[in-house]
């Protein structure tokens, strides 16, 4: 009751924030009209409450975030270089088994995924924990398999960034790791 | 020009030129996945860039937060809409099969669930109109 | 300033051409819904290069207004499609 409580007032405060962004100053007929704004929208248009057992840490969240930031220009240098060579390149459908059981976390991998490392979410099997992911450039099937670690590797950064202890320690359990992890199905 | 301006100069010209990789890579990519692509880093980095050009333009008037926000707004709403694109295309088959090195998910004899392998065997079919993946 | 101006507007202007051409050409719908939303960010692009350069804050509303539609287009259509294609799946799938 106190998460849900908490995580209201989150929202809360994230909505009335976007409001006075949106006015472009912050005043108080601008913060009172977003409170009541906020409730209104809240009341009439109740979100499901999403299980929030992480916690925030500001180091490993930097290091997500920087790493995010140099991702994000190589990954873009990278298909605008894709874009203009002349000639073809081969793509690559993939599938990777997390680690990760958390809705908010997994969430947040696939927002990273699809703006990173040259992959975009295909699809996720929830119950499996096994992600599709479709990689615009692959070479041979070494390339694969590092893409395959980087999106091991930044799922570990997520988890390590915004993750419960719990969600830390399934990540060095070796045996939630399946060892097969080709061909799995789409669901 | 101060030294502000020079900055903003080329965050501005910088991002314009990634749209025109972005429109680029949409024209030249061959199926709508690889133009999933394009159109999400390169764009997603040109506004962000193009942002921040005009803030460093724009500062010191109220309107920058607006700016800011439209920033995080394309942000966090540039790989929805990319995954639920992609995921349709996927499911529809709008895919270049021969141009895929790897395939995990629609390899033939793989155990999969019984409605995705007879998907797979299915030829491909034309959805909205003709599917010429042309380039 | 104005050479940057020129610059921009010449780039955005082949990126929206290129956009137009592939909204055209397009085989599938998918293709035009990514086109669509692509050549609403680089209208958005445009707008903001037009307020930055001219220092001139009264197209910014617009600016987050086409920002905000280019996402809800492309989702809405999605979805859209999304749910043509259960609908046509003999499996009746549960999809959020």
């Amino acid at each position: 009751m106190r998460a849900r409580l908490r995580q209201q007032a989150l929202l809360l405060v994230w909505l009335v924030v976007v409001w006075n962004l949106l006015w472009g100053t912050f005043s108080w007929a601008n913060l009172i009209s977003g409170v009541v704004l906020a409730v209104v929208v809240t009341t009439l248009l109740p979100l499901p409450s999403v299980p929030t057992s992480g916690r925030f840490r500001p180091l490993p969240a930097l290091r997500f975030l920087g790493t995010f930031v140099v991702d994000l220009l190589v990954s873009s240098a990278e298909v605008s270089w894709l874009a203009f060579r002349p000639g073809r390149h081969r793509s690559a459908i993939i599938t990777v088994q997390l680690r990760t059981d958390s809705d908010l976390l997994l969430t947040v991998i696939a927002e990273a995924l699809s703006l990173v490392p040259g992959s975009l979410v295909l699809d996720l099997d929830r119950e499996r924990r096994v992600m599709a992911l479709h990689l615009v450039q692959v070479r041979d099937a070494a390339h694969v398999e590092r893409q395959r670690a980087n999106v091991l590797a930044m799922e570990d950064r997520v988890v390590r960034a915004f993750g419960s202890a719990e969600d830390i320690a399934r990540l060095d359990d070796p045996s939630t790791e399946t060892p097969e992890t080709e061909g799995v199905g789409r669901r | 020009m101060s030294a502000a301006d020079v900055v903003a100069s080329v965050c501005l010209v910088a991002g314009s030129f990634l749209c025109l990789t972005a429109g680029l890579g949409l024209v030249r990519f061959p199926d709508v996945l690889n133009r999933m692509h394009a159109a999400t880093k390169p764009q997603v980095l040109g506004v962000l860039l193009v942002m921040t050009g005009a803030v460093i333009r724009l500062t010191g008037q109220p309107v920058v937060w607006m700016l800011v926000l439209v920033g995080v707004f394309q942000l966090l709403t540039a790989p929805v809409s990319a995954h639920l694109v992609s995921r349709v295309a996927y499911r529809r088959r709008h895919v270049r099969r021969d141009l895929l090195l790897v395939d995990e998910l629609g390899v033939p004899g793989t155990p999969g669930p019984a409605g995705s392998t007879a998907a797979d065997t299915r030829a491909d079919e034309p959805a909205d109109g003709p599917e010429r993946t042309g380039r | 300033m104005t050479v940057v101006a020129i610059v921009c507007f010449a780039l955005l202007g082949a990126a929206a051409v290129l956009i137009l051409t592939r909204l055209a050409l397009g085989p599938s719908l998918l293709d035009r819904v990514v086109s669509t939303d692509a050549l609403l960010v680089t209208i958005a692009c445009g707008i903001a290069v037009y307020c930055a350069v001219y220092r001139d804050i009264s197209l910014e509303p617009v600016l987050l207004v086409v920002a905000l539609l280019a996402f809800v287009g492309s989702v809405s259509v999605a979805r859209y499609i999304g749910g043509m294609l259960v609908k046509a799946d003999t499996t009746p799938e549960e999809r959020r």
